[in-house]
């Protein structure tokens, strides 16, 4: 390792994908590593186009600019993909992932000539069937952690308990249903 | 044993805050400081400070309830940005000649107008001449850090000074990063009990503070401010290596980072710098002798210390994320070239004023600067003094 991962999220305005930024910089600390999780706040309202981003390293982190040239792109709003230009400076060597029901080569024809890998994972699917609301979130954080490989596996389901108990201390009866999101979400990730 | 946490800036104060306990805060909201007294609100409800919180109408009655305050002993903390700030103005200056050692975090963002939330440093070099010590900080670990350290620094005997924190909007107030805090008691133990000189419920010792103040006196108590100011220097410095032994780590009024056989350098403050960094080691593995200089200490002014620490380079850029509108550089530059004049005559100055309302500031930019440098320090040769970084021209 000793090299660090620079992730950038898109999201729209209520979808939580600051959240789940500050989620995976949680998790990425409780395993030992560096990180950094910050949005860049505009004029956010309800469903507007949002990014966050995270850096996770194995030593210390000094920068304080934005990312412009991710390792991975994240992308909690299918209908992003034709409205923002989502693989801007994505390394050729990176990879994005797209909350959506498609199969990944699907979006490859939208993607601006990115040559790098594409997954997809149906979050809505999951987060409907799990928790009985749509929250993307959490197996959006199964499928990036799934395919970064920066934690190890078990580490990270640790992690994201640890946090749920913290987070949803007020409501434990959903810790077990966004569990078995997370789960399933590193299981059925596509483009593997 | 330090404890290891993930917190953003605005949390990380706000903990500084509950291990703090003071006696007052008083506050009104604004983006990007809300949190600070949001967060800090809930351990007043929890139960967990014993603090009186202040919810005022304004940020001038935020400032003018802490001046009462802490004028009746009470040991007073705030927090503001931007608008806030420049509404307490005529405050600031009163709690400064006061000698009231209020600690408030300042996260700093761009003044009106056009209204704009984002960072930049317009807000506290506004306030640099209002008689308030202001230290800056790099990232969340520096902000807690110097939070602690201000109590200590602001209520000293020889300084009774008003002291700001300031750090960046946005990019230190909200991001989560990585920090380790002091335990709670030994916070306590490092800031001890605040016992003022002198207070207006100390009814053994009656004062009166805030008078009239003839020509006959008026400048006698500003130059004893300025006296005070002094002492804060020496101060700092003390409450630093104290921190040292507590914590492990180091304060100045300065960090040199590289600066040993450098030969081209920036002087820059807050966030920004820690981006910097990460420039210099770059040119660093090209073999290229680069250095940088974060200012942590802008009131009281390092002249001398900061003057020759620049003497051995080249050339040095000296970076404002503010726009003083003198046409001749930024508050920092100006400062900065002036210290220069005594004691680092042979390096070349030049200016750049950057990151205004919150433009992001990218490495390939600040790698630019310096290969600027270069060429000055190649050819002795400055064609321009007073430049900008990152803005369409």
């Amino acid at each position: 390792m000793g090299r660090m991962i620079e992730i950038r999220w898109h999201g729209r305005g209520g979808q939580g994908a600051k959240t789940a930024s500050l989620l995976l910089a949680e998790a990425a600390f409780d395993t030992g590593k560096y990180v950094q999780g910050f949005p860049e706040y505009g004029p956010e309202r309800m469903g507007a186009p949002i990014t966050a981003y995270n850096r996770i390293s194995d030593e210390p982190i000094t920068i304080h600019s934005n990312i412009y040239e991710p390792d991975y792109v994240i992308v909690v709003d299918e209908t992003l993909v034709s409205a923002v230009d989502v693989t801007a400076g994505l390394k050729k060597d990176g990879a994005i992932v797209i909350n959506s029901a498609k199969d990944p080569e699907e979006f490859r024809p939208l993607l601006k000539g990115f040559e790098g890998k594409i997954y997809t994972i149906d979050a809505r699917k999951i987060s409907v069937e799990e928790l009985g609301r749509y929250f993307p979130n959490v197996p959006m954080l199964g499928a990036i952690a799934k395919i970064t490989k920066l934690m190890d596996e078990d580490a990270f389901i640790e992690a994201m308990e640890r946090s749920f108990h913290h987070k949803f201390a007020t409501k434990p009866h959903v810790i077990e249903g966004n569990m078995r999101a997370l789960k399933r979400a590193m299981r059925e990730v596509k483009g593997l | 044993m330090a404890i290891k946490d993930k917190l953003s800036g605005n949390e990380a104060i706000a903990v500084a805050m509950r291990q703090i306990d003071p006696d007052v805060v008083a506050a009104f909201p604004i983006t990007p400081s809300t949190e600070v007294p949001q967060y800090f609100s809930q351990f007043v409800a929890n139960g967990q400070v014993h603090t009186e919180f202040v919810a005022v109408e304004s940020e001038h009655s935020a400032m003018s309830a802490c001046i009462g305050a802490e004028a009746a002993g009470a040991r007073t903390m705030t927090a503001t940005s931007s608008q806030g700030l420049a509404l307490m103005w005529e405050m600031l200056y009163i709690a400064a000649s006061l000698r009231l050692p209020i600690v408030m975090s300042v996260i700093n963002r761009a003044l009106s107008g056009p209204i704009n939330i984002h960072n930049d440093h317009s807000d506290s070099m506004g306030a640099r001449d209002s008689g308030w010590i202001q230290l800056y900080c790099e990232n969340n670990q520096e902000a807690y850090d110097n939070l602690i350290q201000a109590i200590r620094i602001a209520e000293h005997k020889d300084v009774q000074l008003p002291v700001m924190v300031c750090y960046d909007g946005f990019i230190t107030s909200h991001a989560v990063e990585n920090i380790e805090l002091i335990e709670d008691e030994k916070v306590k133990e490092f800031i001890g009990e605040y016992k003022p000189q002198y207070s207006l419920l100390d009814r053994d010792n009656p004062i009166s503070m805030g008078p009239l103040d003839m020509p006959a006196f008026y400048f006698e108590h500003k130059r004893a401010q300025a006296e005070a100011m002094k002492n804060a220097k020496r101060v700092i410095l003390e409450v630093a290596q104290e921190f040292e032994k507590l914590t492990g780590r180091k304060y100045g009024y300065f960090e040199e980072y590289k600066m040993e056989d450098a030969e081209v350098g920036i002087v820059i403050m807050n966030s920004t710098a820690g981006t910097a960094k990460f420039v210099v080691n770059e040119l660093r593995k090209q073999g290229i002798k680069a250095g940088l200089i974060k200012l942590r200490v802008f009131r009281p002014f390092p002249f001398e210390e900061l003057g020759k620490a620049l003497s051995h380079l080249k050339a040095v850029a000296i970076m404002d994320k503010a726009e003083s509108f003198s046409t001749a550089g930024g508050p920092l530059f100006t400062e900065v070239r002036s210290a220069m004049f005594d004691y680092a005559k042979d390096t070349k100055a030049v200016s750049y004023i950057y990151g205004l309302g919150g433009r992001d500031v990218r490495p390939d930019e600040i790698m630019g600067v310096y290969k600027d440098l270069l060429e000055i320090a190649r050819t002795g040769q400055v064609k321009s003094t007073f430049n900008y970084l990152g803005v369409r021209e």
